[in-house]
């Protein structure tokens, strides 16, 4: 029997983790037949904007996979990770607007009769940039800016500083389940409102625009950055992946599992259930943060809109459809429905003609998501990755309905494997 | 021997009703205890103080050697000191395996950091199988614990509890729902357990507190009764007349 236990559980992490290295394979095979396919450096069958829809798609992927880090392993519902993701793509469009307004103010002055002095430069950039909401001089949040290094370090910090604290007050209060869904959703509104403000500082409305535009390499086309963006994105959600999947695969996604299933007995277990669930808060949140630096350059545009708690009851509603708690249950429930979205919500899915009333998807594509996220709940909790159970011939056990553990974020029976 | 727990004059009330009244309470570093006492005598609330659970209005609980006090600490924080706690219904992580369980329970650095890259060594896959041995439940390590009968649940939270080595061990009816031969097999652990640490064990049924044969505290009201040998307090006349309504 020893011998069993000690063989069993010495297996390297790929072998006991056989889907790491099936899905890093499937995406390494779409990245090159995208690749092959694509205008930049192949045969020109799939166009550039198709392209940018795969990449930004791949960056939602790595959100959903944080998302189901913190909600499908810990347990905690947040309403918020979206803001994350958006707060990244803020920190890197600020540098990619400031450093492309640069150059165009720059070649405006060149015909000036006197050298232009930096503060010449920084007033034109600032005239430019913060015309339309009536200003003319830059807020201190842009105070980096001008540096990439330092906007790339705000893509990680201000999200992980963000969640640290917020998860700190929540956390250290006790506030779990519904409530700190609630308490989430609040922050992200929160933030979304006071980004719609004129004086926030980040251009209201308006948002950040002309993002796909990368300064230095306006020779380079749009088809080939898109191409350089989608391999970004592929070799973020691979690293992504193997990271959560190595995270979630010892003892530390075995405590977090616990903390999911019944959080005061792993509090007289020992460990810190609050320090646990900070960490994973963050870590998650640096993900967002990561995966919205890589979208937004590729969306050309982000204003708060992309901020509101919608966005991020979306990113809950992927990953429930795509199966909580398993990792690649989390990235095909967002490819799948956000690739869906974007066929139904671009005006391709044929309008249904009823007779009296004439379907069409654009308006009702949500209430059709709605009604697919429902029905998953209630009849296939496994969601689309519950597909794959079905090779593997793994059961859900009979529990007579009873959760498999005592807090609200436990695994349910049906989700549960034998 | 020295007193590993002094809880002393502890009272707390929940809307006005005492729970526990003016309790006190010691137990040595190497002693089995038994406590006894009617439903609403405040057993469980006792052992809440205890753990970090619930915090008492007064009093103090003082632990070890330096007589350090557990009431500003947090529960997981007890934890670690070396308390460790069974509850009457068994709960263990019915989504993961007995070795999973037994693992995370098993006496090693709790922080967030050092989990994470936490890799089991083989004297640590050893000490699982062992424990798994001892509970009876070694040919069930790969099964989830969801799975297991209400008396292995029972038997493997015990094996949780040892695994983390605790210096004081708190148990709630851990004979319940046991078949006789469980029982007895319940105690011998047990009374293995109290050679090398201190336990306190809530029980309702006298005859598993007689065959534990270790000194037995009888509560009443949120505050203690009498103390002394089984044969002791049963022949006291204040608890005759608690446990018999007279």
């Amino acid at each position: 029997m020893a011998d069993i236990a000690l063989s069993s559980s010495r297996r390297s992490f790929v072998m006991r983790y056989p889907s790491v290295v099936i899905f890093i394979g499937v995406l390494a095979l779409f990245t090159i037949g995208v690749t092959i396919l694509a205008e930049g450096f192949g045969i020109g069958v799939i166009s550039t904007s198709f392209v940018k829809t795969l990449g930004k798609t791949l960056c939602l992927c790595l959100v959903a996979l944080a998302m189901d880090l913190v909600w499908g392993y810990c347990g905690i519902l947040s309403l918020g990770h979206m803001a994350f993701f958006g707060i990244g793509g803020y920190a890197i469009g600020m540098w990619l607007m400031y450093a492309r307004t640069e150059i165009i103010v720059r070649e405006s002055l060149v015909a000036a009769p006197l050298p232009p002095t930096p503060q010449e430069i920084s007033d034109g950039i600032a005239g430019q940039i913060f015309g339309v909401v009536g200003a003319s001089e830059f807020p201190p949040i842009w105070a980096f800016a001008h540096s990439l290094p330092l906007q790339l370090a705000a893509v990680v910090l201000v999200p992980g500083l963000i969640a640290l604290v917020f998860g700190w007050l929540a956390f250290r209060s006790r506030v779990t389940g519904v409530y700190l869904s609630i308490l989430t959703q609040a922050m992200t509104l929160a933030l979304s409102l006071y980004l719609f403000q004129n004086d926030s500082g980040l251009r209201g409305n308006n948002g950040l625009s002309g993002l796909q535009n990368l300064p230095g390499l306006s020779d380079v086309p749009q088809s080939t950055i898109s191409i350089l963006f989608f391999w970004a994105s592929a070799l973020a959600l691979g690293l992504g992946y193997v990271i959560c999947a190595w995270m979630v695969s010892g003892k530390f996604g075995s405590v977090i599992r616990a903390i999911r299933d019944d959080e005061a007995r792993v509090r007289f277990l020992g460990y810190s259930v609050e320090a646990y669930k900070l960490f994973i808060f963050s870590f998650t949140a640096v993900i967002a943060g990561i995966a919205g630096a890589l979208y937004y350059p590729q969306a050309g545009i982000i204003n708060p809109a992309e901020i509101a708690p919608i966005a991020s009851i979306y990113l809950a509603v992927w990953v429930a459809i795509g199966g909580r708690g398993r990792l690649y249950g989390a990235v095909i429930g967002a490819a799948f429905v956000s690739l869906l979205s974007t066929w139904f919500t671009g005006g391709k899915a044929p309008d249904i003609n009823l007779g009296f009333y004439t379907v069409q998807w654009v308006d009702w594509w949500t209430i059709l998501l709605g009604l697919s996220f429902v029905a998953v709940t209630l009849f296939a909790p496994r969601g689309i990755g519950g597909l794959f159970d079905l090779i593997s011939e793994r059961r859900h056990p009979d529990r007579h309905g009873a959760s498999l553990g005592p807090d609200p974020g436990a695994l349910r029976e049906k989700e549960a494997d034998q | 021997m020295s007193t590993l727990l002094e809880v002393s004059g502890v009272s707390v009330s929940f809307d006005g009703f005492k729970a526990i009244n003016n309790l006190t309470f010691q137990i040595g570093d190497a002693e089995m205890r038994a406590v006894i006492g009617p439903n609403g005598a405040g057993k469980t609330t006792f052992m809440d103080i205890i753990t970090g659970k619930t915090r008492p209005d007064s009093g103090s609980v003082l632990w070890g050697e330096k007589s350090v006090s557990l009431l500003s600490m947090s529960e997981s924080r007890i934890a670690q000191e070396g308390i460790g706690r069974k509850f009457q219904r068994p709960t263990v992580f019915e989504d993961q395996s007995v070795a999973d369980n037994l693992m995370l329970a098993l006496k090693k650095e709790r922080g967030p950091l050092s989990v994470l890259s936490f890799r089991p060594s083989t004297t640590d896959r050893e000490k699982v199988v062992d424990l798994a041995e001892q509970i009876g439940l070694a040919t069930a390590l790969y099964r989830k614990s969801g799975e297991l009968s209400h008396g292995q649940k029972q038997w493997l939270e015990i094996g949780m509890l040892l695994a983390q080595e605790p210096r004081l061990l708190l148990v709630d009816e851990p004979a319940a729902g046991m078949t006789p031969a469980e029982r007895e097999h319940t105690t011998e652990l047990l009374v293995e357990a109290a050679k090398t640490r201190a336990v306190v064990v809530v029980e309702h049924d006298m005859e598993f507190v007689r065959r534990l044969g270790c000194k037995v505290t009888v509560l009443h009201e949120g505050s203690v009764l009498a103390e002394g040998s089984l044969d002791h307090v049963t022949s006291d006349e204040k608890v005759i007349e608690v446990y018999l309504g007279r």
